[in-house]
């Protein structure tokens, strides 16, 4: 039974005031817009549009803003806008084998059609603070140099050619939805991405971390990352035919890992799959580590650890039903805890009645009194 | 069924002039409401229309493939704009745009109906399109150079003794 308490809307009203107050903190500080943050907090604004799984550079700036930075307070925000709207369909698979490059790196093969470009990276940066960005700096324009034409070609493609890594799944059927309907298990790879492409990046930080340090252990090579512009297409009933939308951000990594063989297959590298908003590098890496992890069954490998439990990773990946749990902790309880303290009240009466009658019975400080205070 | 056999089904709007449309329709996704008004502007607005589906904001699930090449899985969401407009002539525009921008979805629906009139295309191409297919254009390859200028050019240092 749920008992109403009313009361403390004043207090609320105040502490929102309050929380607009200082979210916009010392007025003589110029507020920040939201192309400001779109432009020079970028990847927060990829990692709030991948978690999200809301691509809208501007809606996911807003949610920066509103949260203060709050990152899953943000993501939050994001997932509440778009249950407000109509979903029109699902695009053409987007396909990043004609991504329009910004960075593409292998560390297997040094020698790629195409080459390796860093792009904006962080990677061989020395990780100093950098205190000429405490004023206002002027930033030179970034160098160019000659476009070549020779296309990007993945890795994975390359490999193939050769008979020496898997290919890819052929299309089985209709395409799962976790937003449509509540994952079950065990999940077919298609609702594992979805899940893991919308997953907490520290959560799988930290799985993928534990595999390479032995728990699901499946020797990794970062095969290829690549970060650009892939074009979106839709069917449009109304038209008739595929219209082009524009293009989108996207991260992709392909995870190259041990082989396995069986009696009828020869041996070859196994492959995981990242992908993920914007340039988010880590998420990407991540996901395809813990991708890979969670088809451990599917390659007849021993399955005991926490990456390779595919209820205990899709069942904690998401850090809005995860956060929406754990905090919904500090909302009154104030009924369900009188009922507890009116339970404990009643064991400790019990237990000093019988103490009266036992030798034993003389401390009187014990852990659930501690418990309760 | 699922949008995955999509481009078959654009076998049956038997057109010749459809990848010409579609390359238009492209453009004007990705531009902005201002560029394409000011295109617009130089076209005539001697044409009668009526908003045949007013501009409406909603969601399309982005798909990738598994492992980059295999079978679709949904990546998330993207909001999308989608106008429709109808020329007194009988024509029918579609804009569809990533974003949430209505106005730039009924314009491109414009331009879209507009194209379809042949006496219209050329004007359409040559003051919409092509001036903001070059802006594109350069926009594009001046992130490739900036990309390129990025390579990784290796050299090996060879060690010790080399016999000769």
């Amino acid at each position: 039974m749920y008992v109403t308490v009313k009361g403390g809307e004043r207090a609320i009203d105040n502490a929102h005031a309050l929380l607009a107050d200082k979210r916009r903190g010392d007025r003589d500080v110029a507020e920040l817009s939201l192309a400001q943050i779109d432009n020079q907090l970028a990847l927060g604004v990829d990692r709030v549009m991948s978690e999200g799984s809301l691509y809208d550079r501007e809606l996911a700036a807003l949610a920066l803003k509103q949260a203060r930075g709050d990152m899953v307070e943000a993501i939050f925000l994001l997932r509440a806008y778009r249950t407000t709207l109509p979903r029109f369909g699902a695009s053409a698979p987007v396909e990043t084998g004609a991504m329009d490059i910004r960075r593409r790196i292998s560390a297997t093969f040094k020698d790629l059609p195409g080459g390796q470009v860093l792009g904006p990276t962080f990677d061989y940066t020395h990780r100093l603070l950098d205190h000429t960005l405490t004023e206002q700096s002027d930033v030179p324009a970034a160098a160019t140099a000659p476009t070549d034409e020779t296309a990007f070609r993945s890795v994975a493609d390359l490999l193939a050619g050769s008979g020496l890594i898997e290919g890819d799944a052929e299309p089985a059927g209709e395409v799962g939805d976790l937003t449509r309907e509540p994952l079950s298990f065990p999940a077919g790879r298609d609702l594992r991405l979805q899940n893991l492409a919308r997953g907490d990046e520290g959560f799988l930080l930290a799985l993928a971390y534990s595999t390479q340090r032995g728990f699901g252990r499946n020797h990794p090579f970062a095969g290829e990352i690549r970060y650009g512009e892939v074009e979106v297409e839709f069917f449009a009933e109304d038209a008739g035919f595929t219209v082009p939308l524009g293009t989108v951000a996207i991260t992709e990594c392909q995870m190259v890992n041990q082989f396995t063989g069986t009696a009828t297959q020869a041996p070859r590298f196994t492959r995981g799959y990242g992908i993920a908003f914007g340039q988010s590098e880590r998420k990407s890496m991540a996901m395809a580590l813990v991708d890979r992890a969670l088809r451990a069954r599917e390659l007849g490998e021993e399955a005991g650890s926490p990456a390779q439990d595919e209820e205990f990773v899709l069942s904690h990946s998401d850090n809005v039903q995860a956060t929406g749990f754990v905090e919904h902790l500090k909302l009154p309880h104030y009924v369900d805890f009188q009922a507890e303290l009116g339970l404990l009240r009643q064991l400790q009466a019990e237990f000093f009645e019988r103490g009266t009658e036992t030798p034993e019975g003389s401390s009187k400080e014990t852990p659930m009194q501690d418990a309760a205070e | 069924m699922s949008v995955t056999n999509s481009h078959n089904r654009d076998a049956n709007v038997a057109d010749a002039t459809l990848p010409q449309r579609r390359a238009a329709m492209a453009v004007l996704a990705k531009a902005t409401a201002a560029d394409i008004a000011r295109g617009l502007s130089h076209v005539g607005s001697d044409v009668a229309f009526t908003d045949a589906r007013p501009a409406e904001i909603g969601l399309v699930m982005l798909r990738g493939r598994i492992g980059g090449g295999g079978a679709p899985f949904n990546i998330g969401e993207t909001t999308v704009t989608r106008a429709a407009v109808r020329l007194a002539s009988g024509e029918t525009g579609f804009g569809y745009v990533l974003g949430r921008d209505r106005e730039k979805a009924r314009l491109a629906a414009l331009c879209d109906a507009l194209w379809q009139i042949d006496a219209k295309r050329q004007p359409v191409e040559d003051h919409i399109i092509a001036p903001l297919r070059q802006q594109q254009r350069e926009r594009r390859a001046l992130a490739r150079a900036q990309t390129a200028a990025t390579r990784v050019d290796f050299f090996t240092l060879v060690r010790g003794e080399d016999e000769r």
